[in-house]
């Protein structure tokens, strides 16, 4: 009976020992340098722009970074260019239609070719890019670093791990509906994309 | 006031050839705001913020130009004035 019970102790321990591993990181920055930076070929200067309205929630375990898992959320509106008229362009209903298509997410399903060193991690996410409401699996290099008690440094009072995930990657502007209509020539129809984000996971 | 619209369209094209390489000349389109990089000293990642600034672009000089040229085509419009010629 004892020994029923020191076993049953035990499991319930490890078990909550494993689950204590697997943190949860919430990708709202309140400092806003979270970003994606964009960038695409066209006539006269390339078209560059940043968004930093990112949320997002990801499922990190320091011990089993291949299991990470979750979603990065970008607020269509917030992306930015700075020349007036061409951001009109990109937030209108040829381009983006950020009124309609508020948000573009990416939400990562599994991560292949799993390479840690330290406190780094790589590999190649594989998951659902959603942009204009156009579904499309992608996958996308990532270098995810992991900070642990580094929150307090961050945010004052705080105390909590930080989760730094990097990622660029390019996407056809064709596959998502982005101006079908203007030429290749004048506009390219690959466009660079960078994401630099950081999470925090208070305890 | 033929004279007068040379002159001015003269002024719009120096001035604006002027602002346009005193602010970098940007070979590109005009910018009313610039990227400003920031490092996170935590995360080592790099913040973009946007800093209002006019950086006129290669457009600007175009819309100069076009203006420069409407105020010496209106001019053509002006006739020469007359000088009263008086016999000795």
């Amino acid at each position: 009976m004892n020994k029923s019970l020191l076993a049953l102790i035990g499991l319930t321990t490890l078990n909550s020992i494993a689950f204590a591993e697997s943190q949860t990181f919430d990708f709202k920055d309140p400092k806003g340098v979270n970003n994606a930076v964009f960038k695409l070929d066209a006539t006269l200067e390339a078209i560059q722009g940043s968004a930093n309205g990112i949320t997002g929630l990801v499922t990190f375990d320091p011990e089993k970074p291949g299991d990470t898992k979750g979603g990065i959320v970008v607020a269509a509106s917030t992306l930015n260019v700075p020349n007036p008229m061409m951001k009109g362009h990109l937030q209108s209903a040829m381009w983006l239609n950020v009124e309609k298509y508020t948000n573009i997410t990416f939400e990562a399903k599994e991560l292949r070719n799993v390479k840690t060193s330290g406190d780094s991690t790589t590999a190649h996410a594989v998951g659902t890019l959603t942009i204009k409401g156009v579904e499309k699996e992608i996958t996308a290099p990532v270098k995810l670093t992991y900070l642990k008690d580094k929150l307090g440094q961050r945010v004052p009072n705080m105390k909590g791990d930080l989760l730094v995930i990097r990622s660029t990657f390019t996407i056809k502007r064709s596959d998502y509906g982005i101006n079908p209509a203007a030429p290749q020539a004048s506009v390219s129809d690959d466009i660079e994309i960078s994401l630099s984000v950081a999470g925090a996971a208070p305890r | 006031m033929k004279r007068l619209l040379r002159t001015l369209a003269l002024v719009l094209l120096v001035a604006a050839g002027l602002t346009w390489l005193a602010t970098g000349a940007n070979r590109g389109w005009t910018r009313t705001s610039v990227a400003i990089k920031t490092v996170d000293d935590v995360t080592g990642l790099e913040g973009i913020e946007y800093r209002k600034q006019f950086v006129p672009g290669l457009d600007f000089l175009g819309g100069a130009l076009l203006g420069a040229g409407l105020l010496a085509g209106t001019s053509l419009f002006f006739c020469k004035q007359q000088t009263k010629q008086t016999k000795s």
